[in-house]
C-alpha cells in the first residue's frame, strides 16, 4: 500500500514539477547570459542616446596583474565655454559592478585628458563614456586580457 | 594599517597658457568590501570615494572614485595654467575622513 501511495501523480504534482522545471530552465539561461551591466549603464546615462567614436582610450592589451591595471584616455576637445567636456565615465562589463570612475571636467583645465589605475577581475571589456556640453554623448570600448584577477574574494 | 598619506606633483613654475600635467597618489588600502583577512573575515569596504581639485579656491576637477580603483589610487590630469596661485586638493574617505594637500604654483 505505501509503495503505491509514493508512485501516484496527480495532475497538479505534474504541473508543479513541469513549473519547476521551466523555472530552472529560464534561469540557468538568465545565468548564462549575464546581462551586460556596463552597456546597460551606459543606456542608462546617456538615455540611450549614444555614438560610437574613436575616444582615445589607453588600457594594455594584456593585464598580467588585474589588480593595478593603468588607465588613460584624452578627448580631443577645445575646451572652451562653448565646446567642452562635461563628465567621463569609466565603466568595466566583467567586474562585480559597472562603475569605475566618473571624472567631472571643467574649462579651466584646458585638454580632457586623465590617468588612473582600476582594478580588473577578469578579461573584459573597458568602456569609456564622454558627455559633452550640448548633451551629445559619445563612447568606446576596448578589450583587455587579464592573467591574475584582481577583486579579491 | 599603514598611514594614508597623500602625494602630489605639481609644476614649481609654469608659463601662461601651458598645460601642464599634475599627477597625485594617496596611500589608501581601497578595500573593495570583496576580499578576506587571513581568518577569511571579509574586510569592511572602506574607499576613498570623491577626490575634488580647486585652485584658487574655485573647483576644477572631480573625480568620483568606485571600489574597481586601485590599492593607493593615482590620479593624473591636465591644467591650464593661467596665473600664479595654489591648488588645494581633498581626498575623502568613506568613513567621512578628508585627507588634504597644498601645492603651490607660479606662472610667469
Amino acid at each position: 500500500m505505501k509503495r503505491q501511495k509514493m508512485i501516484m501523480i496527480s495532475r497538479r504534482d505534474i504541473m508543479y514539477l513541469l513549473g519547476g522545471v521551466a523555472s530552472t530552465a529560464l534561469f540557468s539561461n538568465y545565468a548564462l547570459a549575464k546581462p551586460n551591466l556596463a552597456l546597460k549603464r551606459i543606456k542608462e546615462i546617456s538615455k540611450n542616446n549614444v555614438e560610437e567614436s574613436d575616444l582615445f582610450l589607453d588600457v594594455p592589451e594584456i593585464a598580467e596583474n588585474g589588480n593595478q591595471v593603468k588607465v588613460s584616455f584624452d578627448i580631443d576637445s577645445p575646451m572652451t565655454n562653448d565646446d567642452f567636456v562635461k563628465t567621463v565615465y569609466l565603466l568595466a562589463d566583467g567586474n562585480p559592478a559597472p562603475n569605475v570612475a566618473k571624472f567631472s571636467f571643467s574649462t579651466d583645465m584646458g585638454a580632457c585628458s586623465a590617468t588612473t589605475r582600476m582594478r580588473l577581475s577578469k578579461t573584459q571589456n573597458v568602456y569609456l563614456l564622454a558627455e559633452y556640453n550640448n548633451g551629445k554623448f559619445a563612447m568606446t570600448k576596448s578589450k583587455v586580457k587579464v592573467t591574475i584577477g584582481g577583486c579579491g574574494g | 594599517m599603514s598611514k594614508i598619506k597623500p602625494r602630489g606633483k605639481v609644476p614649481k613654475k609654469a608659463s601662461v597658457d601651458e598645460i601642464i600635467e599634475i599627477k597625485t597618489l594617496i596611500r589608501h588600502p581601497m578595500h573593495s568590501g570583496r576580499m578576506k583577512d587571513k581568518n577569511g573575515k571579509n574586510i569592511p569596504k572602506r574607499i576613498i570615494n570623491k577626490f575634488l581639485v580647486k585652485f584658487n579656491s574655485k573647483q576644477v576637477f572631480v573625480m568620483d572614485l568606485e571600489p574597481s580603483i586601485s590599492t593607493n589610487p593615482y590620479i593624473a590630469f591636465p591644467y591650464k595654467a593661467k596665473e600664479t596661485g595654489t591648488f588645494d586638493f581633498e581626498w575623502t574617505d568613506d568613513n567621512g575622513e578628508k585627507y588634504t594637500m597644498s601645492r603651490k604654483m607660479t606662472v610667469s
